[in-house]
């Protein structure tokens, strides 16, 4: 026992490391993730500005625009990349090896939220600065707890996509560009989440973000959400367990049927 | 030779491995699709501390035996087994024991340098940092890579990856250790260095086993103590080189160099011929003629200068294992290559 979960955090950590490494050894990163972001941000906040809109609105489109970097990278660096890492010849030597798959895509999205993490923090950062946004956190706890269980069910949804996306092949691509613009207007990305039609925001629960947003905005601007933080708390613990079981679920019925059609060894498919 | 054990290290019994055509798919010779038959019903019993060597042309079904055994793919029929583990049902346990490497495979991560993704490829098999530091060292040396342990993998040419690729077989210092085409496309003197260390790893630990494919007879031969040769997923022979090349030493084998550009001869019908073949070459064409009996020399020389073709060189020859091939599958390996 003490072996397996040894060799699980040793997997986890080693596929985080790329990740990690990664972003001090290519520092242009900041250009395009996160001085890009900061614009459209800023496109945002002027027009509420512009239309006298309260104050709080523009924090909203600030957290928003560091969840965006989150979502994209569960999208782009989680869902797609079990595909990408066929195509690089990596995915055979994960799955030949005794580290679990699970310990792989943990370490992933481990990987992901701490590049992500500082990603989204210079975007708030610059952003609290540039506009000056007045927040006052209710509870400094109840925010780092709602904001580490929107990332445990981000990333476990991530986990889940990474799944079903090696089975898609080739369409990965087109499904990942499929799910990134609705997103962020069925989560309320850039506007408080009320504006929405009851029915649709409901639907949209199901997404990490909505819930895990509302829950932010409530607790560090004072504003009223869609659902009592309490609520979305539940909610979200609720989908972390859901998507990673399904995605454990999903990675040995796919290993499976990879291993029974030949498909863990065509590299391009 | 090194000194083999009685247990099996790797045994199949009926081994199969198909693959379902799309619907519309047509067989090479245009006739409806069926299963493409990959491996049929392969036989092996590899002893443990045994080199042992896989021979075939491309698509003969080697590298489907090898992920099959690699608990990559399942089979279709037959069964297998790896230290006495079954590779369908006991995949978790065969895992920790084997490791594989592909000849022109380019795994890793360029972010990373050398040996980060050697210590990234050991930690996936548990190997604790200090002693995973110890085996990358050994092996950059093993393959003259030392110098570019600092360098990131995108900065490698294609030659350097593949040795380090080839480490990474040998970080987790597994107890099978599957290698196919490893030396493909490396200089002459890296393809030596790995030979002999392959040969020295053996040495020194008498209880691993080596499965290795390669397209080079010599490879073959310099290092295997015994052969299986594979076509259209059937296996034709299996033995030691040396027995191997005894099977067809009941057809003397000549070789005769013609000068180029000459009227090309037909000899392969000619009574007494058993088998001919012929490669062009730079400055001659050889050709290779195996007889049923050693007087029929004189025939085959007739027929030669009554083409007008003109001799430079006749000599008796000792058979290869290329010669073994071509006479269990009816052509030469870089024939199909080809």
């Amino acid at each position: 026992m003490k072996n397996a979960i040894s060799l699980f955090l040793r997997t986890m950590i080693a596929r985080a490391y790329p990740r990690i490494i990664g972003m001090r050894r290519q520092p242009s990163w900041v250009i395009h993730e996160a001085i890009l972001p900061i614009l459209s941000v800023a496109a945002f906040a002027y027009v509420y500005r512009a239309m006298k809109a309260p104050e709080e609105y523009v924090g909203f489109v600030i957290l928003g625009g560091a969840m965006t970097a989150f979502w994209l990278n569960v999208l782009w660096s989680m869902g797609a990349q079990l595909y990408w890492e066929r195509s690089s010849g990596n995915l055979e030597i994960y799955i030949m090896a005794p580290g679990s798959m699970m310990a792989v895509l943990a370490g992933m999205a481990l990987g992901g939220m701490v590049l992500t993490f500082v990603r989204a923090s210079v975007i708030m950062g610059v952003g609290i600065l540039m506009f000056q946004v007045p927040f006052a956190p209710t509870s400094w706890s109840l925010l780092i707890g709602v904001f580490l269980l929107t990332l445990l069910a981000l990333y476990g949804l991530g986990m889940m996509f990474a799944s079903v996306f090696l089975l898609w092949g080739r369409e990965a691509w087109h499904i990942v560009n499929l799910l990134q613009e609705p997103v962020f207007l069925m989560t309320g990305m850039n506007f408080p989440l009320k504006i929405l039609p009851t029915a649709v925001a409901s639907a949209a629960a199901i997404i990490p973000l909505t819930a895990g947003m509302d829950a932010l905005r409530q607790l560090l601007f004072g504003v009223e959400g869609f659902w009592p933080v309490w609520i979305e708390a539940l909610l979200l613990a609720g989908l972390s367990v859901l998507f990673i079981a399904l995605a454990a679920r999903l990675l040995a019925y796919l290993e499976r049927l990879a291993s029974k059609e030949g498909r863990l060894t065509v590299k391009w498919q | 030779m090194g000194s083999m054990g009685t247990a099996s290290a790797i045994r199949t019994e009926n081994l199969s491995r198909s693959y379902r055509r799309p619907k519309k798919a047509k067989a090479a010779d245009g006739s409806p699709a069926g299963d493409l038959i990959a491996l049929d019903g392969v036989s092996l019993d590899i002893r443990e501390g045994e080199l042992f060597g896989l021979l075939g042309p491309n698509g003969a079904g080697k590298t489907t035996l090898i992920k099959i055994l690699t608990t990559l793919l399942a089979p279709t029929g037959g069964r297998g087994w790896v230290d006495g583990l079954d590779v369908v049902t006991q995949a978790k346990l065969v895992r920790p024991r084997i490791n594989m490497v592909s000849g022109g495979e380019s795994c890793g991560y360029g972010v990373l340098n050398v040996r980060e993704n050697l210590w990234l490829f050991a930690q996936i098999y548990g190997v604790s940092n200090a002693v995973a530091r110890e085996r990358i060292d050994r092996m950059l040396d093993v393959v003259g890579l030392a110098d570019k342990a600092s360098t990131k993998v995108s900065h490698l040419s294609t030659g350097q990856r593949q040795k380090m690729n080839f480490c990474r077989g040998f970080i987790t210092d597994p107890k099978v250790l599957f290698l196919d085409e490893p030396t493909l496309g490396l200089d002459v003197n890296a393809a030596r260095a790995i030979r002999k260390f392959v040969r020295e790893w053996l040495a020194e630990r008498p209880d691993r086993t080596l499965l290795l494919t390669t397209h080079y007879m010599s490879e073959a031969d310099e290092l295997c103590d015994r052969l299986a040769i594979i076509d259209h997923g059937k296996m034709l022979a299996c033995d030691t080189p040396g027995a191997l090349k005894k099977q067809v030493q009941e057809h003397p084998l000549f070789e005769i160099g013609i000068a180029p550009g000459e009227v090309p001869v037909k000899i392969a019908h000619l009574p007494g011929v058993h088998q001919a073949t012929e490669h062009a070459g730079p400055t001659s064409m050889t050709l290779k003629v195996s007889l049923s009996e050693e007087s029929a020399i004189g025939q085959v020389v007739q027929a030669i200068v009554e083409a007008k073709a003109r001799i430079l060189s006749l000599k008796k020859v000792e058979p290869t294992l290329e010669d073994v091939f071509i006479e269990l599958v009816g052509h030469g390996i870089e024939d199909v290559a080809k």
